[in-house]
């Protein structure tokens, strides 16, 4: 408002820039913790990282020479130091199975896995906050037993049994979906050969590049294994935005706005909603970051070349490094939602702000 | 003519081991008058404050002979009828700001959003009027305020602040629902002033539901007494300390006296069949 004194504006930034601050270096500590903790595993798993890339029939020299290469004959926590630094710089080692640099393969492969994830969130959200309301403004009516039905369902369900279903149904019979992968091979060559890829999330890449026909059998790739993710985080919301609602609906305030005579629209998207949002935000962020780790199982039965799928390879061929550099990803990336939900808790509940 | 009439109201909660009737046929008339309704927790008080503006939630049920507010059959109007009856004409100050000002929303938006909503004005105008009615109940500095969330009040500054945002359109009838009961003593009589010197000026209608008695005589020219959902005595505010009915009795018998005796309070005697069916 334009009474506003310039001293109080200029405190609130200050103390939302304090606690950014604090986040990041909260941020950072967790993130050594985390290196710590893939560095102590990679120690100790019983797989000697010098036989596995030298092979069994390597030479003692040969053997030692790699394990200098290596740093291993330096103190521990100088091998530590050293992986931190790399790490800090985006080297999170070679890969045993394809020699490559480990980042420039999850590079590759999670883009596939945002893409996946984002778009299971945004319907997951754009379904169950409107559900979870719905339930809440007419707690014991049908459209609530529906609701927590559908919403049971997405909990006991197993995302394999739906994909499979889902595949059998949509695709085998009625044909109205993409099959497995993110693309049909055609048209992942023309992606491959012919268009920019300037983020490595198709949907994006092919709409920048206008490729329409490129991007509309992409979309029909991943609206399957999209809305499966989707249902399941669905499910979550629409549970919690429930819940919270109702806690809402029941404060005093809401009576206040009722009695100033505002519409009950009002009263629940506007009075209500902006206190539901103040919890919501972790649940959402819960949900995604859950997603993005790699649903493993939706990724295998789609073919998705995606985080999960990357780190179960590698499980499978004892590739420690690119195991643990896609447990390091998976925790920045944990770490940075968690990050981003406080900012945004900041921003909507003034409460947090002091 | 009077401004508010209600015959034989009953408010009734649908419960999983059968109806709990809260109010059990009141009737009451008020003119642009200052009354007060007194009686223990549980007596039915703020539920009869409620039902006058329909805003019993479910189970409650809401049932009366007849509920006539300024000749519009308040028991008929549809909900949106209502709505606009709501703010603009009837009311309501509730007991505590913590709870009853959303946590979220400044308090010039809040201030501002009847203005801007339901009567269609505009920003400026709006803001305005807000900063207006804050002065009028005694804010000194209206536009820090208006930047300030609630938890940043104090608890007399949010009554004043939900005093202010529910007298803004000029009502012809407030409920104030215990609207000292929640602040500090020394806080609770600037509030009053300030009620009462508004309510006084503008000509309003007042509902005044509270569980102290001395207030209530004070405050208001006419008192109910309510037990169990029943009206059992009705009488002008000035006569209540000298109330003869058993039950005002045993209730004032209950207020500790300065310079009285010391010992235990007298407990209230329930034993009469005053509200009994």
């Amino acid at each position: 408002m334009t009474t506003s004194s310039p001293n109080a504006t200029v405190q609130r930034s200050l103390s939302l820039l304090r606690g950014l601050a604090g986040a990041m270096i909260t941020l950072a500590i967790t993130l050594l913790g985390l290196l710590l903790v893939t560095f102590v595993i990679g120690r100790v798993v019983p797989i000697d990282p010098v036989l596995s890339i030298v092979g069994e029939r390597a030479t003692a020299e040969q053997y030692e020479a790699t394990r200098i290469a290596l740093g291993l004959d330096k103190p521990l926590w100088q091998q530590f130091a050293m992986y931190v630094a790399a790490a800090a710089q985006g080297d999170l080692g070679t890969s045993i199975r394809t020699g490559a640099p480990v980042a420039e393969e999850i590079a590759r492969y999670f883009p596939a896995t945002l893409e996946l994830a984002t778009l299971g969130t945004l319907i997951g959200v754009l379904t169950g906050v409107p559900a979870g309301v719905l339930a809440a403004t007419r707690p014991g009516s049908l459209a609530d037993q529906i609701v927590r039905l559908i919403g049971l369902m997405g909990y006991s369900m197993p995302v394999f049994w739906l994909g499979l279903i889902g595949l059998l149904v949509f695709y085998g019979q009625l044909g109205w979906v993409g099959g497995p992968g993110r693309l049909d091979p055609v048209h992942q060559m023309t992606l491959d050969f012919s268009l920019t890829q300037y983020t490595g999330t198709i949907l994006i890449d092919t709409a920048l590049n206008g490729a329409w026909d490129v991007f509309a059998n992409a979309l029909s790739h991943i609206v399957l294994p999209a809305g499966i993710l989707g249902y399941v985080s669905m499910a979550y919301i629409s549970r919690m935005t429930r819940s919270f609602m109702m806690n809402e609906l029941g404060q005093e305030y809401i009576t206040t706005a009722r009695v100033k005579g505002m519409p009950e629209w009002r009263v629940i998207w506007v009075h209500a909603m902006r206190n539901v949002m103040v919890p919501l935000i972790t649940v959402i962020a819960l949900s995604y970051a859950y997603l993005l780790e790699g649903s493993v199982l939706t990724e295998t039965i789609f073919a998705w070349p995606g985080l999960g799928s990357y780190i179960t390879d590698a499980l499978f061929t004892a590739d420690m490094p690119a195991v643990l550099g896609g447990t390091v990803v998976v925790g920045v990336v944990f770490v940075t939602l968690n990050m981003l939900s406080d900012i945004l808790y900041r921003l909507v509940d003034p409460r947090a702000r002091t | 003519m009077s401004l508010l009439t209600v015959e034989n109201l009953r408010v009734t909660f649908d419960t999983e081991t059968g109806p709990v009737q809260a109010v059990r046929g009141v009737s009451f008339s008020l003119g642009r008058e200052r009354l007060g309704i007194v009686g223990e927790s549980g007596s039915g008080k703020t539920m009869t404050g409620r039902s006058v503006l329909r805003l019993i939630r479910p189970p409650g049920r809401i049932e009366a002979d007849r509920m006539e507010f300024d000749g519009q059959d308040l028991m008929r109007i549809p909900e949106t009828g209502m709505r606009a009856l709501r703010g603009r004409r009837i009311a309501m100050v509730m007991q505590d700001p913590k709870f009853s000002l959303n946590p979220v929303m400044r308090v010039g938006e809040q201030l501002t959003e009847g203005l801007r909503r339901r009567d269609r004005l505009g920003r400026a105008e709006a803001v305005r009027k807000a900063l207006a009615a804050l002065e009028a109940v005694q804010i000194r500095d209206p536009e820090r305020v208006m930047q300030a969330y609630p938890h940043e009040l104090s608890g007399g500054m949010g009554q004043r602040v939900m005093i202010a945002m529910m007298l803004i359109p000029e009502p012809d009838l407030l409920i104030a629902d215990e609207p000292t009961s929640a602040l500090d003593v020394t806080v609770q009589a600037e509030v009053l002033q300030i009620l009462d010197t508004l309510v006084r000026d503008r000509g309003m209608g007042l509902i005044f539901v509270s569980h102290d008695l001395r207030l209530v005589a004070r405050f208001c020219d006419r008192v109910l007494v309510m037990y169990r959902g029943r009206i059992v005595e009705e009488l002008p505010a000035r006569e209540l300390m000298a109330a003869r009915h058993p039950y005002t009795r045993g209730l004032l018998n209950c207020l500790p006296r300065i310079g009285g005796a010391r010992g235990p309070l007298p407990v209230l005697d329930r034993s009469g069949d005053w509200a009994d069916d």
